[in-house]
């Protein structure tokens, strides 16, 4: 499961441009991850703060 | 609600698309999905002061500070200097970005278009497969606006262009995992922005200070996606503050992606125009996106105004925005996304050698053509890949 840690996220969207099943929304400071997220890990990776992360 | 024209996105490439096609006299929309416009800011804020005259006159709040030139140092700490005017265009002012982006939205507001703040757009509206609006979350409530054109503005986020057929996925090799601190410090250097190389500063990429005026200035950095790992562009800003400015009094953070795919092949489909970090149009060598953004929406919105005076909003009648966006910005994009390719695979010796090669040369006088060509004297082994784009 790819989970958000709210309290480092800075909400930039630098993770919704690389996702490639558009699972991501950035609603303001509210970072939303869609039924269609495959768990590829690419937006842990491009995230800056490292909010970011996929857990087995 | 019905209009002419939806522009999704507030940031400058938004602002000057509807400025445009509201001037030209069109019914116009803009969404802002954020409640204060240009807030918070995920920029260095740095523009060239003759590209940002052509286009608008700015008012004085808008500026932070103005610059002589820029200062680019290699791994091994020498250094060579470019004026202002000859540096490429990506120094000149450094902008106030929360006043700026609103000044714009004000200007287009003037203009006659209609902004709406804390309004994110949710999807195209569609009718036997043709475009016509936007559907939308407007405080909490649903609303549907009806538009035969859609101008998709929406930065790096940009979910237009995936609604519309076009796919804007970046790559993690296209796109910069950036991270900034607002920094004041006396080692500052008010007059030059400065640019710091070198693999373990900034891996395919490149540290900055960018001075905002009484020894406050952006620091920061961008990494290439594709060598980023969880966390890592803040950790190696913090490595870069303690050694460079390790007094350095820290005011404000900012992170962000700044996409350096290059352009995508066509910014347009059957009622839609992408415009800016949309369209991908951020120089991919230095990751400078305001100023094409800005090109790019007046003419989108300019062509807007002729797709709805001629009733044609297919790709056929929006053709006139694809040829020019990319006879203007097209062929520097072009040529700045293999310079990026050439220059991200540099290891920290060879960007020593080329910036140490300059060191007896004038180079205070050239443009980054000119640059180049004297590099490319200088060092022809390491840089024949690029001669083509050289010579
Ligand atoms: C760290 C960093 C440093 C940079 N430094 C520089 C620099 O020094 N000089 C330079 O020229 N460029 C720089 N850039 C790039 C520059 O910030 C962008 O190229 C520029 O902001 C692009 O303008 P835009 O109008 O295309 O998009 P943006 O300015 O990103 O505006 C897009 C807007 O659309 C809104 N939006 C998104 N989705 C929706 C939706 N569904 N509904 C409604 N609204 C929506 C967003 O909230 C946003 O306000 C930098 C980028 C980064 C990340
Ligand atoms: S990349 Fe990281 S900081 Fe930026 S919006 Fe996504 S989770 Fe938040
Ligand atoms: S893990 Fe992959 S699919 Fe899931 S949100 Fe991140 S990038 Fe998208």
């Amino acid at each position: 499961m790819l989970t958000v840690n709210r309290y480092k996220c800075c909400y930039c969207g630098a993770c919704v441009g690389v996702c490639p099943t558009c699972a991501l929304e950035l609603v303001e400071t509210w970072l939303e991850v869609s039924t269609e997220c495959k768990e590829c890990g690419l937006c842990a990776k491009i995230c800056p703060v490292g909010a970011l992360e996929v857990r087995a | 609600m019905k209009c002419d024209l939806v522009v999704v996105g507030g940031g400058p490439g938004g602002s000057m698309a509807a400025k445009a096609a509201a001037a030209a006299g069109l019914n116009v929309v803009m969404l802002e999905k954020r409640q204060e416009i240009g807030d918070p800011v995920r920029c260095a804020e740095g523009v060239s002061k003759r590209s940002l005259h052509k286009m608008v006159q700015p008012e004085p709040e808008w500026i932070s500070s103005e610059v002589k030139g820029a200062r680019l140092y290699a791994p091994d700490g020498n250094s060579i200097v470019m004026s202002e005017d000859k540096s490429g265009g990506e120094v000149g002012y450094v902008l106030e970005r929360k006043v700026f982006d609103r000044g714009l939205a004000m200007l287009a507001a003037q203009a006659g278009a209609r902004v709406m703040v804390k309004t994110r757009a949710l999807g195209l509206i569609k009718k036997d497969g043709a475009v016509c609006g936007v559907s939308a979350m407007r405080i909490g409530e649903p609303i549907q606006i009806e538009a035969p054109l859609v101008i998709g503005a929406d930065g790096v986020e940009s979910k237009v262009g995936r609604w519309a057929g076009i796919d804007t996925t970046l790559k993690l090799d296209d796109i910069e995992s950036c991270a900034q601190f607002l920094v004041q410090d006396a080692s500052i250097d008010d007059d030059y922005t400065e640019f710091f190389l070198g693999n373990s500063i900034a891996p395919s990429g490149y540290a900055w200070s960018f001075p905002k005026g009484r020894k406050l200035a952006n620091i920061g950095l961008g990494i290439q996606g594709s060598r980023s790992k969880p966390g890592e562009a803040v950790r190696l800003l913090r490595q870069l503050m303690k050694s460079r400015f390790p007094n350095g009094r820290v005011v404000e953070m900012v992170v962000g992606g700044d996409p350096c795919s290059g352009p995508i092949n066509s910014a347009i489909a059957d009622g839609v125009m992408l415009v800016g970090d949309a369209a991908r149009q951020t120089d991919p060598l230095t990751g400078g996106g305001i100023l094409n953004a800005m090109k790019a929406g007046a003419i989108a919105g300019e062509v807007a105004a002729k797709a709805i005076s001629a009733g044609d909003f297919t790709r056929k009648g929006l053709q006139e925005y694809e040829a020019r966006w990319k006879e203007d910005i097209g062929k520097t994009l072009a040529r700045s996304f293999q310079l990026k390719e050439f220059f991200v695979k540099l290891t920290d010796k060879d960007i020593n050698q080329l910036i140490g090669s300059l060191a007896k040369e004038d180079i205070t006088k050239m443009d980054l053509g000119g640059m180049l060509r004297v590099l490319f004297r200088l060092n022809p082994k390491l840089l024949w890949s690029l001669k083509s784009l050289i010579i």
